[in-house]
């Protein structure tokens, strides 16, 4: 056990390391971020001065030495536009973004298991080929389009729900609905294969044979081992939480992380980038370490080797 | 003359327009172990699961099955659960796929003996134990706490045996049990079946495309070809005096394990597909005794010498003993 | 009997060969050894078939493994005609791949399902560069009509051809090299008792006509006395029994080849419960101490369980890994 959780550890650091690594080099090497936070028309001596003060001039294998010795620290670097601790910074966000992350998740569960299920269940049904249609669309339709879609029916046209901002609770409805109907999509295709997968299999039979009612055998035999290969898929989106909501946020200018990040990156806001990333980074490798866990939770086999099987 | 415990008439099986099984009729007394060999693709797995009805949604199932007299086939869903497990109970090849794996074993018994004899908590666990013991599981009271894949193939099968008692049902159904285990085992797992057919009186049919499995534990043997039963017999007489032609050319086709060594005769040709048969006999491409009236009608299947023989044939073989019967 | 015997030159020499992996017991512990073949020794000789059946876990693949080539063992050597198997993946080892070829039990996975059929029989010839380019197409269709089939059948897939149909695709491209020794493991597992027979009896007609060697793995008793002139039973990686085809199942002296022989039931005769063997196919990786067998052996002694004994030949044909091999003892314990 405690192999595993090192050599877990270990590599949740190494990918956290390539991360911060690649960021870094990539922000510095895109753009002077003097000349953009600095207004066109400041006094090259300000520019110098702001370069200096900020030790942009240093070759850049100095740069990161510097950054990575104050990462040890602690100290995650400030904004470039405010001078304030880029991790308070986007601290201060992370709330909002969760407010819409949440209820999307819990939009995408609700109705994307239950769909996939159902669907599998009903094979070739209507309703199996109207859920199948829906998680195309959810593939293929980009968020953005999905979002001012929505909002051009229940914002313009209907005039129920407001188009952007972050006022009230009624400005949370369009964005949550744009991301959980997309997710909602992709998980009910999911669930749909791995139970059909499941379906199949011989304990099924078994189970039926038995005498017991389908949908016990539904509830008791199958439903258990789906819930393996949907660990997978629920971890990516728990991963994906804090970051996952870039565009619908830009779109519907709902002041959370990801709109922080797509404004940092335009200015050039290094360290604010940088620390968005780290935490991004954090929670996915978090909940790569939860599935794997919840694998040996949910699936005997994997926690030890078969044994000698008959032939 | 008492009523079978069990029988099929005029059963025929579809899958989507396509016909597998033709005109299956057989029948089990109270008891008796009946053996139904073939190929693969004869039919034999699938008339099965169609008296169970579980075969999937597009197979059609007409005809006639009887349990004790009252029909079973294509009723309610509630009606097909009544008898499953608890009159006619049905074990599988390749136990290890057939147990659940995420399930602990004990939980799949109890959930048997809940089912079929209301048993909970202490008391089940109790009999669950006993079923273990009774079908040679040692270290029984520990293995109820296993997962299936932390067990052998035999054990897994001894397990689906316990399961298929637990309803204490009359009639078992054992669709290839030995086929995806060790030699030693597969004795093993035939002489349970075996004696716990003799113990309680249970009717067993034993499904198989291993000749020498299905002699070694039952009376009487159905022979199955393209979807027909060619020819039922005792098993003594299958085997000393096959009366089709089909049946004598499986036996040529056997190496045998001592006896003087001969070339295997192959029976020419191959099996046509169920739904593609020609008129008339469906052996007929292959059988050296084919003549003109194999080609138009079709042979039924009537006694001959004794009501309980029956062959499918119009030339079928004779049945002295005779020297050199294996030689084509 | 086959007149092989005038051949005093083995092809195919075995000596005291051991295999060991590495397993992991879960995914959390560290691995353990697991001894897959201990101390296997046997010959094989021109135009001779050697049968090896055991149940699972008792080596026999590996064993195949080993004399192929495919896998190098841990102690112990193999000798192909006189010289020692070359190193794995040197230009010689691949231009031994002509000489000693492998068949094994699913066809499908043996083929590539995106060629028609000929071209991956010619796919040997190219490799090895045999005869001229242009006359390959011309040997590829003699071989497919040796293994009887047709030019129809040049040209499929494999999956529109039949089981049977596949197997001889397979023996056709091992045949293709001219290979000296044919390594079959459970060539005939998956196939129904017509198909099989025929492959069975395309194997033996070919051995006869080719002058081939081969290897016959399988764990079906019946099907290996058909084939081999000599045949080897292996438990636990160890090889308990070795003797003549015919012999070795009429007269059976090991325990455990005595146990495989009662449940290999023969259709007129109900099994015999007292001859079955309780208990399980062992677990490699738990091997018992002194012999193999003995936690299941129903003649075992106090010596059994302390004492691993080794071959002894007790005819010159005949050789006997067991304990109970003294004459006196032979005779109480014959079945």
């Amino acid at each position: 056990m405690i192999r595993f959780i090192l050599s877990r550890l270990a590599r949740a650091a190494l990918t956290i390391f390539f991360v911060m690594t690649f960021s870094f080099i990539v922000l510095r090497l895109s753009g002077d971020p003097a000349l953009i936070i600095m207004s066109p028309d400041a006094p090259p001596e300000a520019i110098i001065a702001f370069r200096k003060a900020w030790g942009l001039d240093d070759p850049i294998w100095l740069q990161y030495f510097h950054y990575f010795g104050a990462v040890l620290q602690g100290e995650l670097g400030r904004s470039m536009r405010d001078g304030r601790s880029a991790l308070v910074i986007v601290g201060e966000r992370i709330p909002a973004t969760l407010l819409l992350m949440i209820p999307a998740l819990i939009v995408k569960v609700g109705i994307g298991i239950p769909a996939g299920v159902y669907a599998a269940l009903h094979r070739n049904s209507r309703i199996d080929r109207l859920v199948m249609s829906f998680a195309v669309f959810g593939f293929t339709v980009p968020s953005f389009v999905l979002a001012l879609v929505l909002v051009l029916v229940f914002s313009v046209g209907l005039g129920w729900l407001p188009t952007s901002g972050a006022d009230s609770w009624r400005h949370a409805i369009l964005p949550v609905l744009t991301l959980g109907i997309g997710g909602a999509a992709v998980l009910a295709r999911f669930t749909r294969s791995a139970m059909l997968e499941i379906l199949g299999q011989p304990y099924i039979r078994t189970a039926s044979a038995k005498g017991l009612t389908w949908s016990a055998v539904v509830r008791g035999h199958a439903l258990p081992n789906a819930a393996i290969p949907t660990i997978t898929v629920l971890g990516f989106m728990v991963g994906s939480l804090l970051a996952g909501a870039v565009v619908v946020e830009s779109v519907f200018a709902w002041p959370g992380v990801g709109r922080l990040l797509v404004v940092s990156v335009s200015n050039r806001d290094l360290s604010v980038v940088q620390v968005i990333l780290l935490l991004v980074a954090s929670t996915m490798v978090c909940a790569n370490f939860a599935v794997d866990l919840a694998y040996g939770l949910f699936d005997p086999r994997i926690r030890q080797a078969p044994r000698g099987a008959g032939r | 003359m008492t009523m079978p415990l069990f029988d099929i008439e005029n059963l025929n099986i579809a899958f989507s327009g396509r016909t597998v099984v033709h005109d299956v009729g057989l029948t089990l007394e109270r008891g008796e172990a009946l053996g139904v060999v073939g190929e693969s693709g004869c039919g034999k797995s699938v008339t099965f699961l169609a008296s169970l009805g579980l075969l999937p949604g597009k197979a059609k199932a007409t005809g006639r099955v009887r349990l004790a007299g009252e029909d079973i086939l294509n009723v309610p869903a509630a009606a097909l659960e009544r008898i499953r497990g608890r009159r006619i109970a049905m074990i599988f090849q390749d136990p290890s796929s057939a147990l659940n794996p995420v399930l602990r074993i004990g939980y799949q018994l109890g959930e048997a003996l809940q089912l079929h004899r209301g048993l909970t908590g202490q008391a089940a666990r109790q009999e669950a134990k006993r079923l273990l013991d009774d079908v040679g599981i040692p270290d029984a009271a520990n293995r109820l706490n296993a997962y299936p894949h932390e067990m052998s193939g035999g054990q897994n099968q001894r397990v689906m045996i316990a399961m298929a008692l637990a309803g204490e049902p009359d009639m078992l159904i054992a669709d290839e049990p030995t086929t995806a285990l060790d030699a030693t085992v597969q004795a093993q797992i035939l002489s349970l079946i075996d004696a716990i057919r003799r113990d309680r009186g249970m009717s067993v049919v034993l499904v198989s495309h291993d000749l020498g499995a299905v002699a070694s534990v039952c009376e009487r043997v159905a022979v199955m070809y393209a979807g027909r039963i060619v020819e039922m017999n005792t098993t003594e007489a299958i085997f000393d005096h096959p009366r089709h032609p089909y049946t004598r050319g499986l036996l040529s086709a056997l190496p045998e394990l001592t006896g003087p060594k001969r070339r295997l005769v192959p029976i020419r040709g191959s099996v046509p597909e169920p739904w593609n048969l020609p008129q008339g006999c469906a052996f007929q491409a292959r059988c050296d005794g084919a003549t003109t009236r194999c080609h138009q009608s079709l042979p039924e299947l009537v006694p001959i010498d004794h009501s309980s023989q029956r062959v499918a044939c119009h030339h079928p073989l004779p049945g002295a003993v005779m020297d050199d019967r294996y030689v084509a | 009997m086959t007149d092989f015997k005038h051949v005093s030159f083995a092809l195919l020499a075995v000596d005291q060969v051991r295999k060991r992996y590495f397993a992991r017991a879960g995914f959390l512990s560290t691995p353990k050894p697991v001894d897959a073949v201990v101390d296997v020794s046997f010959t094989v000789a021109r135009g001779e078939t050697l049968g090896i059946v055991g149940e699972s876990g008792c080596g026999k693949s590996t064993t195949g493994r080993l004399a192929l080539g495919l896998e190098t063992p841990d102690g112990g050597n193999v000798r192909f005609d006189g010289e020692p198997l070359p190193q794995q993946g040197s230009p010689a080892w691949r231009a031994m791949r002509r000489r000693i070829q492998l068949v094994f039990q699913d066809p499908l996975a043996a083929l590539d399902r995106r060629l028609p059929v000929t071209a991956q029989i010619r796919e040997s010839l190219d490799i090895h560069a045999i005869g001229e380019p242009k006359a390959r197409d011309e040997r590829v269709l003699s071989l497919l009509t040796s293994v009887g089939l047709t030019k129809d059948h040049a040209s499929r897939y494999p999956h529109e051809l039949s089981g049977g149909q596949r197997q001889r695709v397979v023996i056709a491209r091992a045949l293709a090299t001219g290979p000296d020794l044919l390594v079959c493991d459970e060539p005939v597992a998956a196939l129904d008792v017509s198909i099989q027979a025929q492959v069975v009896n395309l194997l033996m007609d070919l051995q006869a006509e080719l002058g081939l060697a081969m290897i016959f793995i399988s764990h079906d008793l019946k099907v290996v006395r058909q084939v081999s002139h000599r045949v080897a039973v292996m438990y636990l990686g160890t090889i308990v029994e070795e003797a003549d085809a015919d012999v070795i199942f009429k007269d059976p002296r090991h325990p455990y080849t005595q146990a495989l022989v009662a449940s290999s039931p023969t259709p007129r005769q109900k099994m015999k419960a007292p001859l079955l063997l309780t208990g399980e196919p062992p677990d490699p990786a738990a091997r018992p101490s002194g012999c193999p067998f003995h936690p299941r052996c129903p003649k075992v002694i106090d010596m059994c369980r302390t004492v691993t004994p080794t071959a002894r030949q007790i005819t010159p044909h005949h050789s006997l890994a067991c304990h109970l091999t003294e004459p006196a003892m032979l005779e109480a314990m014959a079945p």
